[in-house]
């Protein structure tokens, strides 16, 4: 056999764990902590989710009294944060904690109990931001400008629990950060260099890279915020020297690469997912891990193009201008490399290929978009418009979330053994596609035609159509997001057994049993390209079917 | 030379399968089929282009800017336009590539297998410098069309300058300060005694109007769509704008920076009328705020009298 067998295989022997939910409570292993993750987030992302239903409910007919102005801040405050901290960078972070040590070939991850720190800071920085809910929520917008938010304007709790949401929520995300950077420079099998490690590897170093620059920006304006509040500082408030714009350059240093924090992992995910289902290698490799790169070096110096409407020089703003534009190119590398990859390929169209071939078609609306956005003196005309929703949604709905999904339908199989209804998957693939089509396109218009964003109430009877076909839409995507859910909790028991392999996919998580066992590897592999599972599957084949029990992969079913 | 990983496994794997060419040449009666289907999809889009690219200019619709009550808002709908246009082909690339490429090359029954392509170096960068390329002409049209954005008609104009006050005007504008307060617009006039009105901005035809915009407590923002883009109202800070109606009437707009409960109720308008009207307005204006306040130190003086 012509794997090379580690000299060490076991050192010290296994501590038995404790048994049943305390097992849960107490574990450092890399894949529960993962599953810990992803459950809590999903968890978020209903709540998040039927935050906006609310909204879009209060949005349906103007001169609607179904929730009370405050109470309507109070829900796109909390749907924010909620989509932004609680579920699409830790929904990352649950999928790289599964996924990234399978990948690579480790053990685990480089510090198994700051791992677990990270995920408790998250669960517990979510409990006290939805424990403002029995007191006074937050609303003054995710982006919380100061002076709206200094004691003067909101002396309420409400910004209080959000600041320290922020600084326990962040310091899981920095934790987490720095465990994969130490993981994925440390700890790949042999042979893994840099050159053939898998893209969504990439994406998580460059993710964890972010995180570690943007969250201290943040972690620093909310701890001055609270020195203003409480303290008698006057970080944010002119009458004491202060500067209300200051918050904002802070605020958005952190907010825009936040934006590539969200999104370049789902691109991993899909650079992994579509040469899978083409059978086809990904179309220029070193392209898209360096655009990756290139991504999130640009996405560090385009901050202020949330800021074109504010008091600021012309010529920072043509800088800021240019600059976002920059970012466009390798982004449009990547779409062209996936369109490439899928050309001349022999696609297999399962539900994974599904959401992964809709987050290009959907995520180029949002990047078009944003480029009309960082023309500044468009900027001035939509800035603050559901034009800006609009062009959000289809960078993080369109974008990050189909990519989580295709992730989901993608590696549930591993996770748990169990295959996702096939069917049912794009049965919901369509409906969110459609879904999100109708809530969003419609902003568009909404903003082009003057309507801004964050109102509760509106009084130009042009907007009304448009507000009631976006909110029929927001229920067409519930729809379509409910049924992957329902999908979830009927295949985890009733699911198609999966086998190792059931994607004939090209990475190393592949190679270990679905659900992979608590020490993932008995022998580690030797790297040979970038698709080291395809190697097997060939070497398998060679060392024909009688002799080759030894390496007791099997191949698995075909899809 | 492809682009692809180093190593043995991938040195292998790099060998591309031919597929056989003939399904393209058009004798065959199926490369017929494809050939019109291909006319009829590249007629449907070239139809779809023409059909927005005619659309007038002045339409405001679904599709662009509100337009038609100033200059500056004019050339922003322009510029607007021509990135639309230009976003509008590369969605269609985009969409009409992927969607072509899936349909196309679905797993079939006796289909000849994925081609083992792992890049191909200078097709990846004919689409970077491309996109690039893109780029860079909306950039210069940006620069083209930013000084009659940002700066009212005037000699001095056609300089970029620091700071977004603008640069130069014409005749004698007038220089309206605009103050923001949770949750209404306090309007100053410049003039010996007061003149400032709240929510409705009264303004002549034909005349500058140049706007220095602040705030009081929290930050706002001014906007009138159909006058130009927004100015933020930050306190500490003056931020600066312009417009210039040619047509009489009301032009409304909403508060675009949450600033508190009543965001959604902090309304604006400007209403144009013509200069004649608008210095009738004034005296008559000025003259209440005179004999209102007049009153009102008539009113303290009793109270201080009374104890």
């Amino acid at each position: 056999m012509a794997f090379p067998r580690p000299e060490i295989v076991v050192q010290g022997g296994l501590r038995s764990e404790p048994e049943g939910w305390l097992r849960w409570l107490t574990t450092t292993d890399h894949k529960r902590i993962g599953i810990l993750y992803l459950a809590t987030t999903f968890l978020f992302f209903v709540l998040g989710g039927v935050e906006a239903l609310l909204m879009r409910l209060q949005l349906a007919r103007p001169n609607s009294e179904l929730v009370a102005p405050e109470t309507y801040n109070g829900l796109f405050t909390m749907h924010g944060t909620t989509m932004i901290f609680l579920f699409v960078v830790p929904v990352l972070a649950g999928f790289a904690n599964y996924m990234v040590p399978l990948m690579i070939g480790a053990r685990d991850v480089a510090f198994p109990r700051l791992n677990a720190l990270s995920y408790w800071l998250l669960l517990f920085g979510g409990v006290v931001l939805y424990s403002a809910l029995f007191f006074t929520p937050p609303d003054q917008g995710w982006t919380m400008y100061a002076p709206l938010t200094e004691a003067a304007y909101a002396p309420h709790s409400g910004i209080d629990a959000w600041i320290v949401f922020i600084h326990l929520t962040g310091a899981s995300t920095i934790v987490g950060g720095i465990n994969f950077i130490a993981t994925i420079h440390n700890m790949r099998a042999p042979g893994m260099s840099w050159g053939r490690m898998p893209l969504f590897v990439w994406t998580v170093l460059v993710y964890s890279y972010l995180i570690v620059l943007a969250y201290p920006a943040i972690a620093a304006a909310v701890t001055m915020l609270l020195t203003d509040r409480h303290f008698g500082t006057a970080f944010f408030d002119p009458a004491g020297g202060g500067d209300p714009l200051l918050w904002q350059h802070l605020f958005w240093f952190f907010g825009h690469p936040e934006v590539y924090i969200m999104v370049l992992p789902a691109f991993g995910m899909i650079s992994e997912i579509l040469p899978v289902f083409a059978r086809k290698p990904i179309f220029g490799y070193k392209a898209i891990a360096a655009s990756t790169v290139a991504i999130a070096f640009l996405g560090l110096l385009v901050w202020a193009h949330h800021m074109f409407a504010t008091p600021t020089a012309t010529v920072v703003l043509a800088f800021f201008m240019l600059s976002s534009f920059t970012v466009a190119v390798p982004t449009g590398i990547k779409i062209f490399n996936w369109i490439a990859t899928l050309w001349r390929g022999e696609i297999v169209l399962k539900a994974p290929l599904y959401f992964a071939a809709g987050l290009p078609a959907l995520f180029v609306i949002g990047g078009i978009s944003g480029v009309i956005l960082a023309i500044f003196p468009v900027d001035w005309q939509l800035h603050d418009t559901y034009f800006v929703v609009a062009h959000m949604h289809f960078v993080l709905f369109g974008g990050s979330v189909f990519g989580i999904f295709a992730g989901l339908y993608y590696w549930f199989p591993k996770m748990t053994g169990r295959m996702l209804s096939d069917g049912l998957g794009k049965v919901s693939f369509w409906l969110m596609a459609i879904g999100l089509l109708a809530t969003f396109m419609v902003q568009h218009s909404l903003g082009l035609e003057g309507m801004p964003r964050r109102v509760y109430d509106w009084d130009n009877p042009e907007w009304d159509p448009y507000n009631m076909i976006s909110t029929i839409g927001a229920f067409v995507l519930a729809a379509g997001v409910l049924a992957t859910l329902v999908n979830v909790v009927i295949s985890l028991r009733h699911g198609r057994r999966a086998g190792n392999d059931p994607w004939q996919a090209n990475t190393l998580e592949w190679f270990v049993p679905s659900p992979p066992p608590p020490n993932n590897f008995d022998v580690i592999p030797r790297v040979r390209s970038v698709e080291p599972m395809k190697d097997i599957r060939r070497q398998v084949q060679e060392q024909t079917a009688p002799t080759s029990e030894s390496v007791a992969q099997p191949v698995g079913p075909a899809i | 030379m492809p682009l692809g990983p180093g190593g043995a496994g991938a040195t292998r794997s790099r060998r591309m399968t031919e597929p056989p060419l003939d399904h393209r040449c058009p004798c065959t009666p199926r490369g017929r089929d494809r050939l019109a289907r291909r006319a009829v999809l590249t007629l449907a889009l070239v139809g779809l282009g023409g059909v927005i690219l005619a659309a007038p200019p002045a339409a405001a619709g679904p599709f662009t800017p509100d337009t038609g009550g100033s200059p500056n808002a004019d050339d922003i709908d322009r510029l607007y336009r021509i990135a639309l246009y230009i976003g509008l082909v590369v969605f269609l690339l985009v969409e009409g590539t992927l969607i072509w490429s899936i349909v196309r090359y679905r797993r079939r029954r006796g289909g000849r297998g994925a081609a083992q392509i792992r890049g191909n170096t200078p097709l990846e960068i004919g689409w970077t410098a491309g996109a690039a390329l893109i780029l860079v002409v909306l950039a210069a049209i940006t620069f083209i069309y930013l000084d009659d954005i940002k700066d009212p008609p005037g000699p001095g104009q056609g300089t970029l300058v620091a700071g977004t006050r603008p640069a130069a005007v014409d005749r004698r504008p007038l220089e309206v300060e605009v103050n923001g307060q949770q949750y209404l617009w306090r309007y100053s006039y410049p003039g010996e005694s007061q003149l400032y009105t709240f929510y409705e901005m009264v303004v002549p035809t034909d005349t500058t109007i140049t706007v220095d915009i602040t705030s009081s407590d929290v930050v706002h923002s001014w906007w009138i769509p159909e006058l130009g883009g927004k100015a933020d109202a930050v306190p500490g800070h003056t931020n600066h704008t312009w417009f210039r109606i040619a047509e009489e009437g009301v032009y409304r707009g909403v508060c675009a920076e949450l600033c508190g409960y009543n965001h959604a109720d902090m309304r604006a308008a400007v209403r144009a009328v013509s200069p004649e009207r608008f210095r009738a307005w004034t005296q008559r204006k000025r003259a209440q705020i005179e004999s209102a306040g007049a009153d009102l130190a008539g009113e303290r003086r009793r109270r201080e009298e009374a104890g």
